[in-house]
Formats: C-alpha cells, sequence, structure tokens
C-alpha cells in the first residue's frame, strides 16, 4: 500500500463515531487544561492514563494525543487574554499577545494564534506521516548497541534543551534512572531496592511518579504564593482578520512552522525552544522590530506556528523509535504498554491502522479545535474565572483516585505523596523535574539494551564504537553536552529562557 | 566558608549525593557480575556513584555564588494537608469506602489554601464527592464499595 491508501485506513479508523467522540473528549480537556494555568498535560494525562484503561488502544492514544496538541492551543489563550502562559511553550505569545490584549485586538490575536496553529499542526502532521515510515524502516534494523545509543542521545539531548544549572540536570537524569531501576531484575528475577515490600517487585508506578512530581509538587509550589488573577477582557470581539493582517501573518506562520517541526523531533521540549527560536527570529527579520513587545501580530503568529508543528512532529520519535522525546511523550509510552503493545518500529507494520488511525485523527483533531476555539472563545473566556484555589482539590483527588484505581494497590497512592515531597523540594533547589521522569521510563530500557550489548560482544564496550549508527549517535550526544557547556551557548540559553521563569 | 556556598545548590547536591550513596551502597548486597554478563548490581552502582559525583560538583559548583533572592516561604499548612490527604486516602479507602474517604479528602484539600472558608470547602467537597462517585464509580465501574467495612456496611 502507498501512502494514499494508509491515510485512507486511518481515516477509516478516525472517522469511526466513538474515535470522534474520543477524539473530540481529548482536545475539549486538553483545551481546558491549557487554558486554566496551574494543570499541565503531563499531570492531566497522568492522572486520566488509569481511566483509558477500559478503551480500546486507538480510541485511548487519540484521546490522549488530543490532550497534548489541545494544550497547546489553549495556552495561547490564557496566554493572550491575562498574561498568563497556561502552558510553557505559551510563555513567548504573552509577549506581543496581552499587548494586543490591551490594545482591544483580543480578537485578532486569538484568530492569529488559532489559524497559525492549525496551518502548522496540518504541516507537522503531513510531515509525521510521511518520514516516520522510512525512519521505521530504519530502525527495525537497530540492534541492542544502537539502541542504548539512541537512549542515551536522547536524555544528553534533552539537558542541552532544559534550562538551568547542566549538572543537576544531569543530576536528575541519574537519579530518575535509578529509581527505573527499583524492583525485579529483567534477567535474574531479583527484587532490587524494595525494602521488602512485595507491592514495589514490580516497579515503581510511573503514573504515581508523574501525578506526584508535576502534579502534587505544583500544587505545593502555587500554594507559595497565593493570589487572584484578573481576567481583562470579559468579551471578545472581531475575530475576522482583515487582508492587511493576513497578509502579514502569512510569512511568519511559515517560518515558525518549519522551525517548529525541525526542532519538536529533538528530545526534551523542542516546542519550547521552537517558540523562542521562531520569535527572535520574526524581531531579527522584522522591518520595524521596535514594534515587537508592543503587539507585533508576527510576534503572535511565529510562535504560535512554532510550538504547534513541534507538538506535533515530537511524535517521531516515539512512534518510530519507541523513544520519548519529553515527559509527555513518556506518559504516551505507558498508555501504549497499558495497551498491551510495545511502542517502537513494529507498530507501524503489525498495527497500521493503529497507528495511521491516531495519524489521521490529529487532522480531525486539529480542524476540531479551530471550531472549538473560535467560536467559542466566549466560554474559555468564562472558565478562565474559576479560581484555582476551586481547582486544586479536585486535582488531588483525580491524582489519588485514579492511581488507586490501575492496580487496587494503596501502595501507589503513598507513592503519589512521596514523589509530591522529593519533587518540591528538588524545585524548589533549583532543579527541573522533566529530566528525572524521562530518565526514569528509559532507565529499565537503557539497562536491558546495555546489558544485551555486553552479551552480545563478550563484555567488550568498543561494541558501541565500532558500529557506525550506534558510534554517530554517541557522538552527537557528546556534541549536545559540550555545545550546552560551551560558555556563549550559556549565556544564549539563558536569554531565551530568561523570560520563562 | 558556609556562608560562601549557596544554600541550594549545596543541598541539591546533599540529596544527589545521599540518594546515589544510598543506591550504590545497597547494590552492593546484589549479585554485581562482569562487563560480560552484568548481574543485577552493576548498573545501579555504577549509577550510584556518579549521582554521588554529580552531587558533589552540583554543591561545588555553588561556591562563591551565594543565593541573591530569598525564596517564598513554603505553605507548611498546604504541604501537611495535601500530603495528609494522600497518606488519608491511601489507608482508609479500603476500610472506610469511597463516598467517605473522597468527601473528607476534598474538605482537607480545600482547606489547604488559606483563601477557601470552611463553607466553601465543604460546599466544595458536596459538589467533587458527587462528581468523582459519577465519574469514577457509576461511569467507569471502579470496583470499590460506596461505604466500608469499618461503616459496618
Amino acid at each position: 500500500m502507498d501512502i494514499i491508501g494508509f491515510l485512507g485506513l486511518g481515516f477509516s479508523v478516525a472517522l469511526d463515531p466513538i474515535n470522534i467522540l474520543y477524539c473530540f473528549i481529548g482536545v475539549l480537556l486538553g483545551t481546558l487544561v491549557g487554558v486554566l494555568p496551574g494543570i499541565g498535560p503531563t499531570a492531566t494525562i497522568a492522572m486520566l492514563l488509569p481511566i483509558t484503561f477500559s478503551l480500546s488502544p486507538a480510541a485511548a492514544l487519540i484521546m490522549l494525543a488530543g490532550i497534548y496538541y489541545g494544550a497547546q492551543y489553549g495556552g495561547s489563550t490564557t496566554a493572550i487574554l491575562i498574561n498568563l502562559p497556561g502552558e510553557s511553550s505559551s510563555a513567548v505569545t504573552a509577549i506581543d499577545g496581552y499587548q494586543m490584549a490591551k490594545q482591544g485586538r483580543a480578537g485578532h490575536a486569538l484568530a492569529t494564534a488559532a489559524l497559525g496553529s492549525f496551518f502548522a499542526g496540518t504541516v507537522g502532521t503531513l510531515l509525521l506521516a510521511f518520514f516516520a515510515p522510512p525512519l521505521a524502516r530504519a530502525a527495525l534494523n537497530f540492534g541492542a548497541p544502537e539502541y542504548f545509543a539512541l537512549i542515551v542521545l536522547g536524555l544528553l539531548v534533552s539537558i542541552a534543551l532544559a534550562h538551568g544549572s547542566i549538572l543537576k540536570a544531569l543530576a536528575m537524569i541519574v537519579l530518575g534512572l535509578l529509581l527505573g531501576m527499583v524492583g525485579q531484575d529483567i534477567y535474574t528475577g531479583t527484587p532490587r531496592f524494595t525494602f521488602g515490600v512485595r507491592e514495589l517487585y514490580s516497579g515503581l508506578n510511573f503514573v504515581s511518579v508523574a501525578v506526584g512530581i508535576f502534579g502534587v509538587a505544583e500544587i505545593l509550589r502555587n500554594l507559595e504564593n497565593e493570589k487572584g488573577r484578573d481576567v481583562m477582557v470579559k468579551s471578545v470581539s472581531n475575530l475576522w482578520l482583515g487582508k492587511e493582517e493576513f497578509k502579514r501573518i502569512i510569512a511568519p506562520v511559515i517560518r515558525g512552522t518549519a522551525l517548529g517541526s525541525v526542532l519538536g523531533i529533538l528530545p526534551g521540549g523542542g516546542h519550547i525552544l521552537a517558540s523562542f527560536a521562531s520569535y527572535s527570529a520574526e524581531k531579527r527579520l522584522s522591518k520595524n522590530p521596535a514594534e515587537f513587545g508592543h503587539g507585533a501580530i508576527e510576534g503572535v503568529a511565529g510562535p504560535e506556528s512554532a510550538n504547534n508543528a513541534a507538538a506535533q512532529t515530537s511524535f517521531i520519535p516515539l512512534m518510530t523509535l519507541g523513544i520519548p522525546a519529553h515527559p509527555v511523550m513518556a506518559l504516551m509510552v505507558g498508555a501504549f504498554i497499558l495497551q498491551g503493545i510495545t511502542p517502537g518500529p513494529n507498530v507501524i507494520n503489525d498495527q497500521p491502522a493503529l497507528f495511521w488511525g491516531i495519524i489521521a485523527s490529529m487532522w480531525i483533531g486539529n480542524l476540531l479545535l479551530v471550531m472549538l476555539n473560535l467560536p467559542l472563545i466566549g466560554l474559555w473566556v468564562k472558565m478562565l474565572s474559576i479560581p484555582y484555589r476551586a481547582l486544586f482539590p479536585a486535582i488531588v483527588l483525580f491524582a489519588c483516585i485514579g492511581c488507586y484505581s490501575i492496580n487496587q494497590n494503596i501502595f501507589d497512592v503513598f507513592a503519589i505523596g512521596f514523589f509530591g515531597i522529593l519533587g518540591y523540594v528538588l524545585i524548589r533547589l533549583g532543579c527541573e523535574p522533566a529530566p528525572l521522569l524521562l530518565g526514569f521510563v528509559l532507565g529499565p530500557l537503557l539497562e536491558e539494551h546495555l546489558r544485551r550489548a555486553m552479551i552480545i560482544s563478550r563484555g567488550d564496550p568498543m561494541i558501541f564504537l565500532e558500529r557506525p549508527i550506534s558510534a554517530t549517535l554517541l557522538g552527537l550526544a557528546l556534541l549536545a553536552v559540550l555545545i550546552a557547556i560551551l560558555p556563549s551557548i550559556r549565556r544564549k540559553r539563558k536569554e531565551v529562557f530568561v523570560e520563562e521563569d | 566558608m558556609l556562608a560562601k556556598f549557596s544554600l541550594r545548590d549545596l543541598l541539591a547536591g546533599g540529596i544527589f549525593v545521599l540518594a546515589g550513596a544510598y543506591f550504590a551502597l545497597e547494590a552492593l548486597n546484589y549479585d554485581v557480575g562482569t562487563p560480560f554478563r552484568m548481574g543485577p548490581g552493576f548498573m545501579p552502582l555504577f549509577l550510584g556513584a556518579v549521582l554521588a559525583a554529580l552531587g558533589i560538583g552540583v554543591a561545588g559548583a555553588g561556591w562563591q555564588k551565594p543565593d541573591r533572592e530569598k525564596p517564598l516561604p513554603p505553605s507548611w499548612r498546604g504541604i501537611a494537608l495535601i500530603i495528609g490527604v494522600v497518606i488519608f486516602f491511601g489507608a482508609t479507602i479500603r476500610g472506610l469506602g469511597f463516598v467517605p474517604v473522597v468527601f473528607v479528602a476534598a474538605f482537607a484539600s480545600a482547606m489547604a489554601s488559606r483563601l477557601n472558608s470552611p463553607l466553601f470547602a465543604a460546599l466544595l467537597a458536596v459538589g467533587l464527592t458527587v462528581l468523582c462517585t459519577a465519574i469514577f464509580v457509576i461511569g467507569l465501574g471502579m470496583t470499590v464499595p460506596w461505604f466500608g467495612p469499618w461503616l459496618g456496611q
């Protein structure tokens, strides 16, 4: 079958009424968590994972993917209307978007964000459809050494893109890897680090880890400094863009999409980097750079397109290699495993309906998002007036109930508390939680492939350098660390991430 | 001497050193094996040592860079109530059953915010109990009693 045939198969899955319904629920929830600051897609997807257990694999993954890219849309609404990015990647949108809203052009900013996102999401999905199959075919030739090198690359690139101290990010990765080793050893069955507790033999539940460090720790952080927030714009009108504005946004949208598509594939939050990169590119290319920061429509169009394109292309490493690019994708790995499917190059051949169904659903999801976001903007503005103090008890409850319902295991619930405290303390000490979760998910894979590779080579570590693909991947990993350490790049990183803090 | 260090880096480094040391020492109790046939203790021993070394590096990086800004004080009330709720939920869900546990947990976690009055927390708790029971027990068919054996049901 050619790509048209595969896409036809995908649409026949995605257009199934049940799957459309779950796609709709996904993008609706995604928009909601994107709009409401304090709840991110990571915590939401972690909390909803147990619920998806009872759904069919296609419906479950379509819904979870919808939450993720829906959140990228919703985040921009909050950024524009109250200058408070609901999602870290929308931080840049807030700079000019909020200024536009102040000048009474909120409608134009929202429409630009939605149209740019739609275009970028569509192109990103198309790239996913074209590049995933050949990549997956190449990955079928990967042996244990290549996978080991690939995981090392993924982990190390994620620190180059994270903000803050590189040493701390490295330490967080290693801590995550070690936590991933709790439980029975895969080869010998020896229980490790279990304190003799039977419930820990199967390892720490990663939903508990994710909900603890991304949900509970975030709530504890927000409770430090409680304040209400003002919605300045009570109603939004004038959503239609004029011809003049249309012309102004076309080029930034296309450039943003291109930047985002490339950066999205990189591990460790490429979508955040993409929106910052697009903003500085637009500012540099503009005939009128002084307008930036005072309501330049290009400053909304470029970054919004970039982060949505990146959100789509970050599915490429997951769908072809089974390697998650960032924490949300790590949770998607968990969703695949809960459904009894090991994500990786085999999915595309063994489960073509699932694979193409997910891709086709992204088009439908992006279309649903435009319909949800523009005409219903009034509803989302109302949502913004729900105070955080009424929201976080619901998050705590959903986290506990969700974790308990997976295995009826009260130990999973206690683990949320432990990781909530651990995450809160580490975040306060300036350590980013995302590398820890990435390490936690990849730890068992890393160990398995390392041990297998060493058995193949009879204990000779040179195997990683003798095989060309693994040597290249490890070389790239080294390069990523070197670049991150270089002083000039360090200064740039500081600049890029400064507005986020 | 200590004042010249960044306290945050020192504490973060300390946590990493302790965690690394724990994993490395505990790994010595398992079969370490050889590089050819690695035992269950090989990776944790190696990674634990790396983590401890990184911890020393993190603490050292704070040398002569004392923290400039004072972080906000933690909300002890929030921490106690939220973590308390999680432990309470785990400890009593089997004994008390879904409805009472969710109600108490919702009320207590709402009280973690200084902005919430007891009346608001109670109303929120009622709403959340109804919502969660509808979604999880009725909608998703979660196998948990509405009222547990401790309540004589």
